[in-house]
């Protein structure tokens, strides 16, 4: 299969990037800045990620949509508000994970933005799940654009007028050369920041005007450090289908009145597992050293004991250290636990800890 | 005199008397990106041609330095564990990795010069 490409390819190349496959598209892991000054760029000013690989599934329909759609997501989807966003799960029966995601409501329906590598097979078990029931587009000519960092919002509003306006997990229609791009207060670096869905047509064009008010380009690299950091989850790494939302600590993701309903798709499990616990957990871990302890890699006690696994590591620019999540047995999750990672043969301490790594606040109540 | 030669792993090595210096080339250090952890032999211990001496990570992934002459290390560069970044500012000057003291000087011949370096690298970049 031929890889794709992104509208903002030609501006990739013409920033020098450095190319990955990823999810069957040609995407940039890196520019000539390199990582790490990418990560601070974002942190300090405002990084702009084309995240066109993502998808954009549009599902219209009224108020027998909301029903259905509450059959499969445990949110509370009635009182979700027009232009208000919440960041949920598609599921199995076991609440295994199939992908997570944010939905928005808009006029007539939703958007629900998808991973790249599960979009298609999202489709396919939303379409089933909604008996071909609704008009859905995942659509593939729209690209999706992030700026994230704390001079986003001046970057921004300098183009859009009035952006700075929308609260932190919230969007509206706003005109960029007459056309209509949806753009919404979020993102996945933890700083404040945009993503903005805008037509290919005009994707290269808007990214460029963001470059010329002083925004910078930022590759897959630093966008895993930077979420990372955030002690956000990547799909595939932290979640799958064999693990849960409970066992991913992000219960706060599920509705409670949801659950006292238990109508949703795996809400036998996840009743059961907020009832009686789980065998195992998601946790920050912050090694003692300057170790990088990578996905795979095992987790023991200080009896010795295999414990758990890293699902991702790396350094942290910010934290100016090493950092990582992994799965422990429950009853080592506690913050301050000590642990010991092996790499290379060798056992290294490490404690669980917090996330996320690194903090800042996101916007709210600026209306 | 001392003579500085490179290897097919991306290591250079300057022999100056009995004592080899190594460290990484300039178009390793590209080739990995920021360097954020270094791992490097003990000092006394014996490490044997095209084994591996070392770690260096990159936030993105962790390779294996490899020593292209046998010897027994002698010293080692602590600043380049402290901070990993100096790696990626003067890779061929002042982070250097260890010094070994040889055993068989006759190890330097199989080694490429800096002219077979740089085609070699041109090469495997593209």
């Amino acid at each position: 299969m031929e890889t794709k490409k992104t509208s903002l390819y030609q501006l990739h190349q013409d920033s020098k990037a450095k190319f990955v496959e990823f999810a069957g598209y040609q995407m940039p892991i890196q520019y000539s800045g390199g990582i790490v000054e990418e990560h601070k760029f974002t942190r300090n000013h405002s990084g702009i990620f084309d995240v066109s690989h993502m998808g954009q599934l549009f599902i219209y329909g009224n108020e027998e949509l909301v029903n259905d759609l509450e059959k499969i997501f445990p949110l509370n989807l009635k009182k979700l508000k027009l232009n208000h966003s919440k960041y949920s799960f598609l599921m199995n029966n076991e609440a295994g994970i199939y992908d997570d995601l944010i939905i928005t409501k808009i006029e007539n329906g939703f958007l629900i933005i998808l991973n790249a590598a599960c979009k298609e097979n999202d489709y396919k078990i939303l379409s089933k799940l909604l008996n071909n029931k609704y008009e859905m587009v995942l659509d593939e000519k729209r690209s999706l654009i992030a700026i994230q960092g704390p001079k986003s919002v001046e970057i921004l509003n300098d183009i859009i007028k009035d952006v700075e306006n929308l609260n932190f997990m919230t969007g509206n229609w706003f005109l960029f050369n007459d056309q209509k791009i949806y753009i919404t207060r979020s993102g996945y670096t933890g700083e404040d920041g945009f993503e903005v869905s805008v037509t290919n047509e005009f994707a290269d064009k808007f990214t460029r005007k963001l470059i010329e008010k002083g925004a910078k380009l930022i590759g897959l690299g630093a966008r895993d450090t930077l979420r990372l950091e955030a002690g956000l989850c990547l799909y595939g790494h932290e979640l799958d289908k064999d693990k849960t939302p409970v066992e991913a600590n992000l219960k706060w993701a599920i509705s409670k009145e949801r659950i006292s309903r238990g109508d949703f798709i795996g809400s036998d499990i996840i009743i059961k597992q907020l009832n009686d616990g789980v065998q195992k957990v998601r946790v920050g871990i912050k090694p003692e050293g300057r170790i990088i302890a990578r996905e795979k890699t095992k987790i023991f006690n200080q009896s010795n004991l295999h414990i758990g696994e890293i699902t991702s590591g790396t350094f942290g620019p910010s934290v100016n250290g090493p950092v990582a999540m992994g799965y422990v047995e429950k009853e080592f999750s506690k913050k301050d636990t000590k642990v010991f990672l092996e790499v290379r043969g060798k056992k290294h301490p490490a404690n669980i800890c917090r996330l996320p790594f690194y903090k800042k606040n996101y916007v709210k109540g600026v209306n | 005199m001392s003579e500085v030669k490179y290897s097919k792993e991306h290591e250079w090595i300057k022999l100056e008397g009995d004592t080899a210096t190594i460290g990484i080339t300039k178009h390793a250090t590209e080739m990995l990106g920021d360097i954020v952890f270094t791992e490097l032999p003990e000092k006394g211990s014996n490490v044997e041609k095209d084994g591996t001496a070392g770690v260096v990570e990159s936030t993105k992934a962790a390779s294996d330095v490899y020593t292209p002459v046998s010897g027994e290390v002698v010293d080692t560069n602590q600043a380049i564990v402290d901070d990993p970044s100096k790696i990626n500012e003067d890779p061929e000057g002042s982070a250097w990795f260890f010094k070994l003291k040889m055993k068989d000087q006759s190890e330097m011949e199989s080694l490429m010069n800096k002219e077979e370096y740089d085609k070699f690298a041109k090469e495997s970049a593209s």
